[in-house]
């Protein structure tokens, strides 16, 4: 009787510490946490406000002068934010940035929990957003966007087709960052060894680059492109005859698409040519560039950044405009991949500071977008193209004014109609391409089940 | 009447033992469970939910993408538990033998990938195969290819690859069952056999298998429902391409509530039909497998 009395009191007292321990784990788990993003990111922010969320968010309307942000990449819009940052303290001493980094994928899951269980407040003050799935975002999740339209944001001084990347309904719910212009870079060493120099690979139509990319290949045995499978190869081509998946209205648009069928055709050929490689992986896609295994690379003008990585390779490479879609109406040598904008919650606290952050800096700081050009982070807010950085040889680019030129590139990029489900519909014509190529199923039939599925998808409601 | 009380005390200590564990089941799986249910009676983008009734799961018959996922995953899974369950056996029954010397090290050795994490080994497979990876190194090398072969880029070669990666990982957790049971049979039963003038090849049919019966139940039960929710390979292996090619039933659950344009109420509606399976699968294998009685 005893020893059962003992035995519960004992199992009692194991239940209660081991949760006790799990409570204290959490806890200090999460100090920890805070400590280092506080150490890492911010540096000198006031303890108290750290500590304690709550206490932030009340402070912060009696004056507290810091903003919580998440975005990606350390050695790129991190870095900008940090710069604009220091910029910004320059004229108000007290701000601070608090910038926690999460991918891109973490922070659309984040949204959806935030969102769905209603705790906003477990949202930053600013959240940047890939700029193909803003407007998806804004319209799965509006609770969680502030619509900017009224703050007084100089809109008219960025490229009008970058801010319609952010804006539903002609509201604006998002402030432009960096360009997304593509560019086609070549190994200029591997090319002259096929005979060719970067002048043979601008302002050349896809078919002509077939016919060249196979020589080079017989000689040299590099293929002249590789990409993560076909999504950013299909919709830089696309997008350079100002190309969509969808009409104007927002339906499906992908059986009768002229552009999208001369795109897929162009690319079915570079695959089977072994002209381009399709990878499975980011790290195989940059490693097949590093290491010297593709010749070239097309992307959205951030892929630089990459490119920098082999240092090795300095002063082989030039970059070009791209080659356009044969025989098609309006086709051009320019298109764009990627870019990202700002994006303010809801939760902010102190809205009027976030926007006058971003006036005072991505919207008004020629010297912000000149510190941060090495990076390839190149301005969309028009005025930043008359720093004096942006005319400056770069020696990694063989000396090409790289800056100058990308500059002149985006005010060719047709205007394009991206969709909110934009995702779904690439995801779809992937799938139609890989049977195409792999099944040998024809481009009709393979299209016409991809627009099922795309209409399918756009039916939930 | 102390009797009783006694028995009471008995079943207090009883529930006492077992609280703890039947409270974080009901927070932490049965609780979810309902609440994802409900989620799956709603539909709409993102947050903007409304009641729906039964239509997600109307919905699921016409999805061509919900179609190919499943029909992928049951590729994964004829594969692969087959394979695993016969290869695990085999290998348990040659290092259960009294003979082997090293028998610590070779079970390691096997047992080993089981504890690697799924990410790692799926960026260990991707650059094994990858264009300029080991593989298409060794096989150009030694002539059998003439260029390297891109087995992540085309959709037959890549599922396979996914099959190879699922075995080489479960394999030595299989064989731990089966190695547990093959030490819980009497060895005199093997003697007795022996006496009797039987062979090995015998008494392995005879005896080892019938008696691992129970066992060959569980392993099979658990690699059925582990390959009804393959995901981290197919995401990290191949990202679910090319195309949907190698998209396994979960990583498209995951695509259409943080890919895509959000639909939770669709995501949880399938995910519902998961579990129905792997319940339906399991009751008829336990059905079938089961004859004692």
């Amino acid at each position: 009787m005893k020893k059962k009395l003992l035995a519960m009191l004992l199992t009692g007292a194991m239940a209660v510490t081991l949760l006790a321990g799990c409570g204290s784990k959490a806890d200090s788990a999460k100090t920890e946490e805070e400590t280092n993003t506080e150490t890492e990111n911010t540096g000198e922010t006031a303890d108290a406000s750290e500590e304690n969320p709550d206490t932030a968010a009340d402070a912060a309307a009696g004056g507290s002068q810091t903003l919580k942000v998440w975005c990606w990449d350390p050695t790129y819009n991190i870095n900008a934010l940090n710069v604009a940052a220091d910029i910004y303290r320059e004229e108000h001493p007290d701000f601070e940035l608090d910038v926690e980094e999460i991918d891109g994928e973490s922070i659309s899951a984040k949204l959806a929990t935030a969102s769905t269980s209603g705790e906003l407040n477990t949202l930053p003050d600013i959240i940047l957003f890939d700029d193909t799935g803003f407007q998806k975002s804004v319209i799965s999740y509006p609770e969680v966007f502030l619509d900017l339209t009224d703050y007084g944001f100089n809109y008219e001084e960025f490229s009008p087709g970058k801010v319609g990347m952010s804006s539903v309904d002609g509201r604006h719910y998002g402030i432009p960052f960096d360009s997304g212009t593509a560019i086609a870079c070549y190994r200029t060493d591997i090319l002259e060894q096929a005979g060719y120099t970067i002048d043979d690979f601008t302002d050349i139509t896809w078919e002509d680059w077939i016919e060249k990319a196979k020589h080079v290949l017989d000689v040299t045995g590099c293929p002249l492109l590789n990409g993560l499978s076909c999504y950013n190869q299909l919709t830089i081509m696309l997008q350079s005859a100002g190309g969509s998946f969808f009409n104007e209205d927002g339906t499906a648009n992908l059986t009768d698409n002229e552009i999208l069928r001369k795109t897929i055709e162009l690319y079915t050929q570079m695959v089977e040519a072994g002209v381009y490689t399709e990878e499975t992986g980011w790290d195989t896609y940059i490693g097949g560039m590093n290491t010297g295994r593709i010749a070239g690379a097309m992307n959205g003008c951030w892929i630089m950044s990459s490119l920098r990585a082999a240092e090795d390779q300095s002063g082989k490479w030039q970059i070009t405009n791209l080659p356009s879609l044969d025989g098609i109406e309006g086709a051009t040598n320019y298109s764009s991949q990627g870019g990202s904008s700002w994006a303010i919650t809801t939760n902010c606290a102190n809205p009027e500071l976030a926007v006058d952050f971003f006036k005072s800096t991505f919207g008004g700081s020629t010297k912000l977008y000149d510190e941060i050009l090495s990076t390839g982070a190149i301005s969309t807010w028009l005025p930043a193209s008359n720093g004096e950085k942006y005319t400056l040889p770069d020696e990694f680019f063989s000396g090409q004014p790289v800056f100058a030129m990308i500059t002149a590139y985006s005010a060719n990029v047709p205007e394009c109609y991206v969709g909110t489900y934009f995702r779904n519909a690439m995801m779809d014509v992937a799938n139609a391409v890989t049977e195409i190529i792999y099944s040998g199923t024809d481009m009709d039939s393979a299209l016409s089940a991809a627009q099922d599925t795309l209409n399918f998808e756009m039916s939930q409601q | 009447m102390k009797k009783r009380s006694l028995e009471m005390r008995h079943n207090l200590t009883g529930w006492a033992f077992i609280a703890p564990a039947v409270i974080l089941l009901v927070v932490l799986s049965m609780i979810p469970l309902i609440k994802a249910f409900l989620l799956s009676l709603q539909s709409g983008r993102g947050s903007n939910l409304s009641w729906a009734g039964f239509l997600n799961y109307a919905r699921m018959l016409q999805d061509p993408n919900f179609k190919q996922t499943i029909i992928t995953t049951f590729y994964y899974m004829i594969w692969t538990v087959p394979i695993m369950i016969i290869l695990g056996i085999l290998l348990a029954v040659l290092l259960n033998d009294q003979m082997l010397k090293l028998k610590g090290i070779y079970r390691t050795c096997i047992f080993l990938p089981a504890a690697v994490s799924l990410v790692a080994s799926a960026v260990i497979f991707r650059s094994l195969f990858a264009t300029d990876g080991f593989v298409n190194i060794v096989l150009v090398g030694l002539g059998i290819f003439d260029t390297p072969y891109n087995f992540l880029g085309h959709p037959t070669s890549a599922r396979i690859i996914i099959i190879i990666m699922r075995i080489w990982r479960w394999l030595g957790y299989q064989m731990i069952f089966f190695l547990a049971g093959l030490q819980n049979i009497d060895a005199s039963m093997y003697e007795a056999a022996k006496i009797d003038g039987a062979n090995k090849w015998q008494s392995f049919w005879r005896i080892t298998l019938p008696m691992l019966k129970p066992m060959i139940l569980f392993t099979t039960v658990m690699a059925v429902n582990s390959a009804l929710q393959v995901y981290d390979e197919s995401v990290n292996l191949t990202n679910g391409g090319p195309g949907f090619s190698t998209m396994s039933l979960a990583h498209y659950v995951y695509n259409t509530s943080f890919v895509n344009v959000p639909n939770f109420g669709y995501s949880c509606a399938m995910g519902m039909l998961i579990l129905v399976m792997a319940a339906v699968i399991t009751f008829v294998q336990m059905k079938v497998g089961d004859k004692r009685e």
